[in-house]
């Protein structure tokens, strides 16, 4: 491919980058954050301003951008996966789940 | 007129020695029977403004005292040279209360009541020559050197992209340290678009009465949701947020935060009050973009920084709002809504710093008069955040 496409990554130990611009699906991309580097195979397209997860993400857990917690997993996310509304649930201000089990 | 030095601009001295950037005479109804009217003036009588909106009657409590002190805070607002209180008569929220409220700042304030005038006709002709001598009074105001430690700059961010966070918010937050640094003052808002975001304010609180306010407005914001059963993200990430690829409030909350920059946080103040200090300061309000625009302009806010991902065209009667782009291909498809593009940020062509100095000088170009677009546009958005039912 030998192209670089434009990400960002805002905190080290975050579990996602953004893509500045669309990003074919299949594509490799290289992701640095001050100590830390990824080189990852895009399993999805990644439109514009979308996040594509950097590490493996386990369901349940926790998805760090900015250094702090955006919502949880709601279901296994490989790297390379487009994180979004699908597999990425807030926990904040949920009125829908009151009265259920905690 | 000149060009003022950094941190410098061209105001309106008042009689309560606050400084304003724009000379309107404002035609404010005080009752949504008399929007109409108010309308209609500002249709015979240039130089003034007025707005549009649903309330003033059978309204109590918390709720009235709210809108109370919106009306009461436009009329104040320093950018007003002076207002005509429009009433109908019979209404809860008495213009005579509202104008002895806006009286208080010295300004010029009169009242006309469609009932006590004979009508509509009678009571536009009153209200139209009480405005066309104060227009021909405040035209002949000068504008004078003022200073930055005068200004209460308002932040706010709507229509937001994933960019927001990283770009323009980013930004703003450097115009917000620099507007302190100044002895100005900066609000921030948008407490829904906070939850997620409190901690990393509260850590900057002045003090641990301020750190417990910030997590008292959050907590009673998050209950809302509560006692409705709902799912905050039904309304918030809104759909054009989750399709520029933000996924939840937190996420979102934590690009909004940006926009207080890094200076400590002096207080946290009720929805339209004025800020009692200098420095970054707190507004209650909902992330409701015309809610808390009216919110921070009727607390003395004279401009405001809105940035947007989306597109907006968002602006208010009788404050200058400036728009900021968080990307370049919004700001070149909607160049006539937006007056800054703080794409170059995305584009790897411009650094945070060197956008947030070019708002900075923008703000001074507005504040001594530069007109933004929303205000060519006229687009006088107003909505005040009710808190209760009507009765």
């Amino acid at each position: 491919m030998g192209e670089a496409y434009k990400t960002v990554m805002m905190k080290p130990h975050d579990k996602v980058a953004v893509a500045l611009e669309p990003i074919p699906a299949g594509a490799e991309v290289s992701v640095v954050c001050e100590d830390r580097s990824f080189h990852i195979t895009l399993s999805d397209p990644i439109e514009f301003g979308h996040k594509f997860a950097v590490v493996a993400i386990r369901q349940g857990e926790d998805i760090l951008k900015y250094g702090e917690v955006i919502g949880v997993a709601t279901r296994e996310i490989g790297p390379g996966e487009h994180v979004h509304i699908h597999n990425l649930e807030g926990k904040r201000g949920r009125g829908d789940r009151l009265g259920e089990a905690r | 007129m000149a060009k003022p030095d950094s941190g410098k601009f061209w105001g309106y001295r008042r009689p309560d020695g606050r400084v304003g950037v724009r000379n309107h005479v404002l035609i404010l109804p005080t009752i949504t029977c008399a929007t109409q009217a108010a309308r209609q003036i500002t249709e015979l009588v240039q130089g003034t403004v007025s707005f549009i909106h649903q309330h003033g009657c059978a309204q109590v409590g918390v709720d009235y005292e709210q809108t109370f002190r919106t009306y009461a805070g436009m009329g104040a607002n320093p950018n007003v040279y002076g207002v005509v209180v429009l009433g109908l008569g019979c209404e809860t929220h008495q213009a005579r209360s509202v104008a002895g409220e806006i009286a208080k700042t010295g300004k010029p304030v009169e009242v006309v009541s469609i009932q006590d005038h004979g009508g509509t006709l009678l009571a536009i002709a009153q209200g139209a020559k009480i405005a066309a001598r104060m227009v021909q009074d405040a035209s002949i105001l000068q504008r004078e050197l003022c200073d930055f430690s005068e200004l209460i700059v308002g932040t706010e961010c709507g229509g937001s992209d994933a960019c927001s966070g990283l770009s323009a918010n980013p930004a703003v937050g450097v115009v917000s340290d620099l507007i302190v640094d100044h002895g100005g003052t900066s609000i921030l808002a948008e407490t829904t678009e906070l939850i997620g975001a409190e901690h990393l304010l509260a850590e900057r609180a002045v003090d641990e009465k301020v750190a417990k306010r910030v997590y008292e407005v959050i907590k009673a914001m998050e209950d809302r949701a509560f006692l409705m059963g709902v799912d905050i993200r039904t309304g918030n990430p809104s759909p054009g947020n989750i399709k520029g690829g933000l996924s939840s409030l937190e996420e979102k909350s934590l690009g909004a935060a940006n926009k207080a920059g890094s200076r400590p946080l002096q207080e946290l103040i009720d929805y339209a009050q004025t800020p009692s200090k200098k420095g970054l300061v707190w507004m209650d309000t909902p992330g409701h973009d015309i809610e808390q625009l009216t919110g921070m302009v009727a607390g003395g806010a004279q401009v405001v920084l809105f940035t947007t991902g989306r597109g907006t065209p968002t602006g208010s009667p009788i404050a200058p709002v400036i728009k900021i782009a968080t990307n370049s291909a919004i700001f070149a498809k909607m160049e006539d809504n937006i007056d800054v593009n703080a794409g170059t940020i995305i584009d790897g062509t411009e650094s945070i710093q060197a956008v947030g100095r070019r708002l900075f000088e923008e703000v001074a170009q507005v504040a001594s008069g530069k007109l933004t677009k929303a205000e060519i546009l006229k687009q006088h958005d107003f909505g005040i955040w009710r808190i209760g039912p009507t009765f």
